[in-house]
């Protein structure tokens, strides 16, 4: 088998290996993985009035919206931090998290026409739009840092402490997690086109069984009975470890963070081998 | 290294048929809630449509190729020949990877570049430039080269104009000038190109084959070339194979090839609109008679000389047509062309909604007697074709008669006798 594959470019065979995200070829095609997220990020700001700066009106006004409805009428505490900072780093980290999933999960779809006629990794879509949306909170995230900074002048108490330092592996859950769940749902609708709006209201559903709004210690307090749920989901760590880390208030727990990343790795492994088997055989069935 | 280039091995591809389900999960919910729950029959089952699953169950899968072995050597251009439905594109989608072999391999070398269909991988918001960046790093090129290439592949394409509207603007034609520019001027090791030229005008096939023939004698690359014109197929093509219903039927020399290709693929009786390609998604077509006859194959007496086409359909868009005819001999060797458009200036212009295209040719009235095959394109000529009808009609020409009734075949006169 090895004599042959040096002497051949490439073999087309049946079956690949199922767990294989050739990651190895994706690099080979990174010239147009960055194409595509150039194309994501411009295309998005280009369909918009306000061009770059819908990056920050989305996360501002939602805050603000926030502020008044869960806050002021509904009255929930935010653990001491001051609102806008509580509600602007919900709102960051779960927007990634939620965008990416619904975009990437009408991949084969939307790319019926290209996937049809030319061939190249079809993970490179969902991976560029996983990247492009990371971008876009880092951005976003500059609009944390602002009115970070104006809190601190004022004399706020947060404090930001090490365990800011674990950013990159909530970058990590979030991204996996959006990507997996996508891929595995970009699977799915490729046999049923309306699980598209299934899913976004599922996410909807999901944001609020998510310390967004609220943060866990209130959960704890009034409704203990439900909190093995708010537990069993991967993103509750994310968001208490950041708000824990960069503002100094709520939970953190190296076994929650533990549970969220094997859960990440799982949905990974899982959606790596469901999109493989569906790369192999939509383009006959559309 | 030894000098093949690509080694199909014992490749099979099967299909399964009919739709699996409805496509949308409340379709199939409903379906499932009022045949199994309320016992009331299939909800999407077509008007006029009968429910027989088991009839079905049989046929459910097709074997669109079956136990293809095949080696092409570096350099080689290869014709592949064969009816609608041989699995010609099969074979290439295969080997471009776009869709899997269910049994057997592929071994190949190098690069491949394929043009599939019109408009190979395009992102129709993309503009021409975005989309041969694009294309270009698809097929594994770096951005370097292809800067390198750029003005190349835009002049050839004939494009400039348009390099930065977005390629849903182009017509089919622009579109398929634009994907074989990039195919061809990427220098992939093997090229691969489907029927998809037949789209464009004929001054770009000519080029088109001119650049293929460029790049397998003077780059040494391999092309596999998918075509209905026996002419550029005998042309551009050094060897040649016929598939048959998933098989080789024969591979041999492209004259070999085609010439045992031809004998046994006579135009059988039936009707002219059976052999209908829409190339252009605005188009339906209702109808298409000759001499007011739907079937396709047509006597002319000695003394008659007249052939009046007529199309009906349906336009979403208005747009200008004209008519082409081609009359191919025995040997599918273009004879006679008739083309209004390209011969005098106006164009129609036809409205949205019901069209009604219809023209009477004038034959010579000193034809031999002959058979021809015809090709009827509808076209704005020299820019796409939008529909057409290939190989439909089989026209028997009784030809012209001596004094005492003599009759003169063009095997021993030609096309026409002179007066
Ligand atoms: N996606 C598909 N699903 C089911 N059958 C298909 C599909 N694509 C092609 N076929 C069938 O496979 C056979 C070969 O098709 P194709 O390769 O397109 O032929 P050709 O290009 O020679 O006209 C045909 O019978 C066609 O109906
Ligand atoms: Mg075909």
């Amino acid at each position: 088998m090895s004599d042959i594959n040096k002497e051949w470019d490439f073999i087309i065979e049946p079956k690949g290996s199922m767990f294989n995200l050739n990651l190895k070829e994706v690099w080979h095609y990174k010239d147009l993985l960055e194409m595509y997220i150039k194309r994501d990020i411009v295309t998005f700001y280009k369909q918009t009035l306000l061009g770059p700066l819908w990056f920050f009106i989305q996360p501002f006004f939602t805050t603000i919206v926030f502020m008044f409805v869960f806050g002021g009428l509904a009255g929930i505490p935010t653990d001491g931090i001051p609102q806008p900072l509580f509600y602007l780093s919900g709102i960051c980290l779960w927007n990634y998290f939620s965008e990416s999933l619904i975009k990437t999960s009408d991949t084969f779809y939307t790319n019926q026409a290209v996937f049809g006629k030319v061939y190249f990794p079809r993970l490179i879509v969902p991976l560029s739009v996983t990247i492009s949306g990371l971008l876009k909170m880092l951005i976003q995230l500059f609009l944390f840092a602002g009115v970070y900074i104006y809190f601190l002048s004022k004399g706020a108490s947060i404090e930001i402490n090490r365990y800011a330092f674990l950013f990159p592996v909530l970058i990590f859950i979030l991204a996996g997690l959006g990507l997996g769940f996508g891929i595995i749902i970009s699977s799915m609708t490729t046999k049923y086109r309306d699980l598209k709006f299934l899913v976004a209201f599922a996410i909807q559903l999901w944001m609020y069984f998510t310390p967004v709004i609220y943060p866990l210690s209130v959960m704890e307090g009034n409704y203990k009975k439900y909190m093995w749920l708010i537990q069993a989901n991967p993103l509750t760590a994310v968001l208490e470890t950041f708000k824990y880390g960069f503002l100094g208030r709520g939970s953190f727990s190296w076994f929650a963070l533990g549970y969220s990343v094997i859960f990440t790795f799982f949905i990974l492994l899982l959606g790596t081998w469901i999109f493989n088997r569906v790369e192999r055989s939509f383009m006959d069935v559309v | 290294m030894s000098d093949t280039a690509i080694k199909f091995e014992n490749i099979s591809k099967q299909y399964r048929l009919g739709t699996i389900g409805t496509g949308t999960l409340s379709h199939d919910l409903n379906r499932w809630w009022t045949i199994n729950v309320r016992g009331k029959e299939d909800p999407y089952l077509k008007v006029g449509q009968v429910n027989d699953r088991e009839a079905k169950s049989t046929s459910d899968y097709v074997w669109a190729l079956q136990d293809i072995d095949l080696e092409v050597k570096q350099g080689e251009v290869l014709g592949i020949i064969g009816n609608n439905g041989a699995g010609k594109s099969t074979l290439l989608k295969i080997l471009s990877r776009v869709t899997n072999p269910s049994t057997g391999r592929i071994l190949a070398h190098g690069r491949i570049a394929s043009l599939l269909e019109v408009g190979t991988g395009f992102h129709p918001e993309l503009t021409g430039r975005e989309n041969i960046y694009m294309n270009g790093s698809i097929m594994g090129m770096s951005k370097t080269e292809i800067t390198s290439k750029f003005d190349e592949i835009v002049e050839f394409a004939g494009v400039e104009k348009y390099i930065d509207t977005p390629v849903k603007r182009y017509s089919s034609g622009m579109t398929v000038r634009l994907g074989f520019a990039i195919a061809a001027h990427m220098e992939p090791e093997i090229l691969v190109v489907d029927e998809v030229l037949a789209v464009g005008d004929a001054e770009f096939q000519k080029r088109a084959i001119g650049k293929m023939q460029d790049v397998s004698n003077y780059q040494g690359r391999t092309v596999l070339f998918v075509s209905h014109n026996m002419g550029a197929i005998e042309q551009l093509c050094s060897r040649a194979i016929s598939l048959d219903k998933g098989k080789i039927n024969l591979s041999g020399t492209t004259n070999d090839v085609i010439n045992h290709y031809l004998k046994n693929n006579s135009i059988v009786e039936g009707k002219i609109i059976d052999s209908l390609k829409i190339h252009n998604h605005q188009i339906t077509i209702e109808s298409i008679t000759i001499n007011q006859s739907p079937n396709n194959i047509i006597v002319i007496n000695p003394h008659e000389n007249r052939l009046t086409v007529n199309i009906k359909g349906y336009l979403s868009e208005g747009k200008k047509m004209s008519l082409e005819i081609r009359f191919y001999d025995q040997l599918e060797h273009l004879q006679m062309l008739f083309s209004p458009g390209h011969l005098y200036e106006n164009i129609k212009f036809f409205e949205k909604g019901q069209f009604e295209i219809s023209e009477t040719i004038v034959l010579p009235d000193s034809l031999t007697k002959n058979e021809f095959k015809l090709t009827i394109d509808v076209t704005r000529p020299n820019i796409e074709k939008l529909f057409s009808f290939r190989n439909s009609v089989k026209l028997i020409c009784k030809g012209i008669q001596g004094y005492s009734g003599l009759e003169f075949p063009a095997s021993n006169c030609g096309l026409l006798m002179l007066r």
